[in-house]
């Protein structure tokens, strides 16, 4: 009976990705107890969100992709329509535009906006699978670059930046021409000097103390200096989990979202980074090679983009940490604190186990 | 399309898929070599670096406050500068117990009530990392007795902070303005403006006058010190630092001699004062009286202090310069007259009979003459000589409220001058669109003939009637006013000027100007409603005198001035330009319940001009009474 209803549950879980995401999550749980300084209300209020997020990818999980395929477009507009709704009604805080008032609750529709796109654009351009022109590239590019320029209005330039990243991927993995690669490189290089004018003077800034980070010691270089002392002092093997001392003192900014990384650095060194790389790279793999045994190109598409989007979080996140790239508002995946960053990266690994499970049945239909 | 095209499509693009996502995994495992030798790079090959920085030591990052840039005046008097203090200063997150340790201080300090509720208060506004200043001004003695006790202190020590000061105490206050505190708006006005870097570790902002128009320059850049120290958090050594850049320093165009000759002629009036160079807007007399001491709000004015001021019936804070609102009175006079010459409505001689009253025609309501059986024949020039009210007061009907409205506006009424300093107030014009706006009625003829003589609803700031007047004299060309000269840079040494910044030109015929400047000039020539204010002058001062009612009267009530709350008296007015030939000078001046425009407000011009255009200090009283003309107590 109860083996019975085990197995209930665990059908269309891949338990392989499971286990490597339940890792990673317990890792993430301690991290954030030892950052936090021991606040354990954080820590159980994280865990609410992991068990929401489980129930999310557990239902997502027995979704047949096909509802994917067919919700695609609703999902899309309705997404696109809130992100209107924010340029017109959005609420303002810290000098940003980005959520939406719902009365019961508030929220951000960029967020949405990240699992709608891929979805949007694999829907499209598997749609135009046997007749794929170069205008269908452009008609998909569009379905990326009108809420990229929404979302890096409001002012959010990192989620506008991870959008367009997961629109790229999606081109060139549908076969987007290496010509048009190239050219859009080059193009999109030589309008370089452009973007660089109509950025804020914060964004500029963070840019240029990238560069040189003594430059501004008391703003995004302080990030990038204490940072780099977490992670430098840790040295092999780390000063041991509660122990690391930058992370304790006030020192550190941000140290339970985005710099969540240099406290997990200080504590357990070297040897830690390059376990919990492993294990992202596991769980990466395993992404993309369930994307590349999927069926049809939609499932294909949309997988491939999971992984693959999953892999420039955890990029951005740990190249800015440890100073090797600017300081843009990125959380490192299944780590960092943060409720709804916690439940949209659980239920794009619940889309890829129902592409996983379903893959048989969607071959033959 | 065939089917097996189709699959071969399919087959296609699957093994196309296949190599691209390949590839990506290649550059993803690049990727990751690439983090993985950042890790090695800090982690084993600098280890060494950040273990000696992070273990036994930590970075601190303190920030460098610039110096406030001086405020001069165009002769280079020192007008704000600052100094340095001893302040003893708390850190409230290195202190285990606050109020012991505030009660362990208290026999080697002594603090008054005020320093403890000030440092309450900025405790609410700071966060427990901030320094938070419990004394400032600490004496030697003071300073050397803490020194000594310092060790059972932990998060006390005694800084040296910078300190505004404003050597000349309330002169020329509401023109040099204060700084205080940064409070929770100026930190959202900070926020906006992107200032938050700079302002790390500054705790005060310009709030009035120069100090807060031109903070962006005289704030300068703030610098930093990299610091390592040791647990205990005293500093071992410098790792890096960056001085700060000093501000700006500011020239304005005040002349403070001028500006003291103009404070002390007010003696104990009310009333605001601006002087202008007409032919290129610089300011060269600010008065706003009564004035402040802006150096008791520098570090935070105390709560009793701050009530007085702000209670005071005097409005002592109230900059009436630039947002004190007056009826014009008869100063409108001369504009008004050259309203009627441009429009064509009076040609010469422009002669009309005085009886004494004005009748409105089809009403029969009659308006009358400040004269009471009349001056008999006036023309133009005359008419502004003496102030005839019944001249006026037709010319006005002839005219029209639309056109007079126009006109006036060309003159800068009813705007603002935009001067260099923030709030101005832009006065008020009437015309029949406005009063409709307003009080949803018509406009009545009847206030057309009181608006000819500047009353009724038209209000005046005494900028705006000094940048009128300066505009008469400078021929109908409107320049901006302007307080500042020029801007020095202290890093590079460049020094910035400004130019002038002409507002419109206003093409008068040029004999209409002179008709109405010949009458100014006669207001200070015996006959003139100013004589005793011209009696004696080397040099020719053209001018015009006004009343303004404070309180109404009733009919057949006779003003006495005597017999007045000295509050309700009329207010007198005086603007004037000098030399009449080629003006230098233009001035507009109310003294606030000084009742004749000629006696209170126009001495205090005379003695402006004898300074400016002789070096000359006083003018003797024996000269004022030669002149002396029964006029002299109307206008």
């Amino acid at each position: 009976m109860l083996e019975r209803l085990l197995l209930r549950l665990q059908k269309n879980i891949d338990s392989t990705l499971m286990v490597f995401i339940s890792s990673a999550l317990v890792v993430g749980l301690f991290t954030l107890y030892s950052a936090s300084g021991r606040n354990i209300i954080l820590v159980l209020n994280q865990l609410f969100y992991i068990g929401l997020g489980f129930i999310l990818l557990w239902v997502t999980a027995k979704i047949h992709p096909k509802y994917f395929q067919k919700l695609a477009l609703p999902i899309y507009i309705a997404g696109l329509l809130l992100l209107f709704g924010v340029m017109f009604f959005g609420q303002s805080s810290h000098g940003a535009k980005r959520w939406l008032n719902l009365g019961l609750f508030k929220m951000q529709p960029s967020e949405i906006m990240r699992i709608a796109v891929p979805i949007a654009m694999a829907w499209y351009l598997s749609k135009r699978e046997n007749k794929r022109h170069a205008i269908d590239y452009v008609i998909a590019s569009l379905f990326f670059i009108l809420p990229v320029i929404l979302i890096i209005n409001q002012p959010d330039l990192g989620t506008g930046l991870l959008i367009a990243a997961s629109g790229f991927y999606i081109l060139f993995l549908a076969g987007l021409n290496w010509k048009f690669i190239v050219g859009g490189g080059i193009g999109l290089f030589s309008l370089t000097p452009f973007i660089w004018t109509h950025l804020h003077d914060y964004q500029k800034n963070r840019v240029l103390i990238l560069l040189d980070p003594s430059q501004d010691p008391l703003g995004s270089g302080y990030h990038t200096i204490q940072s780099s002392i977490a992670m430098g002092s840790g040295g092999l093997i780390g000063k041991g989990w509660l122990n690391g001392s930058q992370g304790q003192l006030d020192f550190l900014p941000e140290r339970t979202t985005d710099f969540i990384f240099a406290i997990f650095s200080e504590e357990f060194g070297l040897l830690g980074n390059l376990l919990l790389l492993g294990l992202y790279g596991l769980i990466i793999g395993r992404s993309l090679m369930i994307a590349s045994q999927a069926k049809n190109t939609f499932t294909r598409l949309l997988a491939a983009n999971i992984g693959l989007t999953f892999f420039t979080y955890i990029f951005i996140n740990i190249a800015m940490v440890s100073g090797i790239m600017p300081v843009v508002g990125v959380p490192l995946p299944l780590i960092s604190f943060g409720g709804t960053s916690m439940t949209i990266i659980l239920i794009s690994f619940g889309i890829l186990m129902s592409v996983h499970s379903h893959k048989e049945l969607v071959g033959s239909s | 399309m065939s089917y097996t095209k189709n699959s071969q499509n399919i087959y296609k693009s699957r093994y196309l898929f296949k190599r691209r996502l390949a590839l990506l995994t290649a550059l993803i495992s690049i990727a990751f070599l690439a983090i993985a030798g950042r890790f090695f790079y800090l982690q084993i090959f600098k280890y060494d670096f950040y273990k000696g920085l992070s273990e036994n030591n930590r970075i601190a990052v303190i920030p460098n406050v610039p110096n406030r840039g001086l405020i001069l005046d165009r002769n280079g008097i020192v007008m704000a500068d600052n100094y340095f203090v001893y302040s003893l200063e708390i850190t409230p997150s290195k202190v285990s117990n606050l109020n012991k340790t505030i009660d362990n201080l208290k026999p080697i300090v002594e603090f008054s009530a005020g320093d403890l509720k000030q440092f309450k208060k900025i405790l609410k506004e700071s966060s427990s990392l901030d320094s938070i200043p419990i004394r400032t001004h600490l004496s030697e003695t003071e300073a050397a007795r803490f020194a000594a006790n310092k060790l059972q202190f932990e998060g006390v020590e005694i800084k040296s902070r910078l300190f505004r000061r404003y050597p000349k105490g309330a002169f020329a206050s509401h023109l040099i303005g204060h700084i205080n505190r940064i409070n929770e708006e100026d930190k959202e006005i900070i926020k906006k403006l992107g200032w938050q870097q700079n302002y790390k570790g500054t705790d005060s902002i310009g709030k009035l006058g120069i100090e807060k128009y031109y903070e962006a320059k005289l704030h300068g850049t703030t610098g930093f010190q990299e610091v390592e120290i040791d647990a205990n958090g005293n500093s071992i050594r410098i790792l890096n630092s960056t001085p700060s850049i000093e501000g700006d320093a500011i020239t304005l165009s005040i002349d403070s001699n001028l500006q003291e000759i103009a404070e002390n002629a007010f003696n104990k009036y009310r009333g605001a004062l601006v002087a202008l160079n007409p032919k290129n807007g610089e300011v060269l007399a600010f008065v706003s009286r009564p004035n402040f001491d802006p150096n008791q709000f520098v570090g935070g004015i105390d709560v009793d202090e701050w009530k007085v001021l702000n209670e005071s019936l005097d409005k002592p804070m109230l900059n009436r310069a630039i947002n004190g609102l007056y009826p014009p009175g008869s100063t409108i006079k001369p504009f008004v007259a050259l309203a009627a010459l441009e429009n064509d409505i009076r040609k010469p001689p422009f002669n009309i009979n005085d009886p004494g009253f004005f009748t409105l025609p089809n009403s029969g309501h009659t308006y009358k003459d400040w004269k009471p059986y009349g001056h008999g024949v006036v023309d133009m020039v005359m008419a502004i000589t003496i102030s005839c009210d019944t001249f006026f007061y037709g010319l006005g009907i002839e005219l029209g409220i639309k056109k007079l409205s126009e006109f006036l506006s060309r003159f800068g009424f009813g705007e603002t001058t935009h001067i260099d300093m923030f709030g101005e107030n832009a006065g008020l014009l009437p015309s029949p669109e406005w009063k409709q706006k307003r009080y949803k009625q018509p406009w009545y003829l009847g206030e057309t003939v009181i608006t000819s003589i500047g009353q009724g609803y038209t209000l005046v700031t005494p900028m705006q009637l000094a940048q009128a007047v300066a505009t008469i004299a400078n021929g109908g060309l409107m320049i901006q006013p302007r307080l500042i000269q020029s801007i020095k840079n202290n890093q590079t040494g460049k020094i910035e000027t400004f130019k002038n910044k002409i507002i419109r030109e206003l093409h008068f015929k040029p004999e209409n100007l002179a008709l109405v400047k010949e009458g100014m000039m006669n207001v200070t020539e015996p006959g003139g409603t100013a004589a005793s204010v011209g009696a004696g002058a080397s040099y020719k001062m053209a001018a015009k005198t006004g009343t303004a009612q404070v309180v109404e009267m009733k009919r057949n009530q006779k003003y006495d001035p005597n017999r007045m709350n000295e509050r309700h008296r009329d207010h007198a007015l005086f603007i004037a330009y000098a030399p009449a030939e080629d003006p230098t000078i233009a001035v507009a001046i109310i003294v606030e319940n000084g009742g004749h425009g000629g006696s209170t407000a126009g001495p205090i011009a005379r003695k402006l001009m004898d300074y400016y255009l002789l070096k000359k200090i006083t003018v003797s009283k024996e000269n004022n009474k030669a002149a002396s003309l029964e006029s002299e107590y109307h206008d």
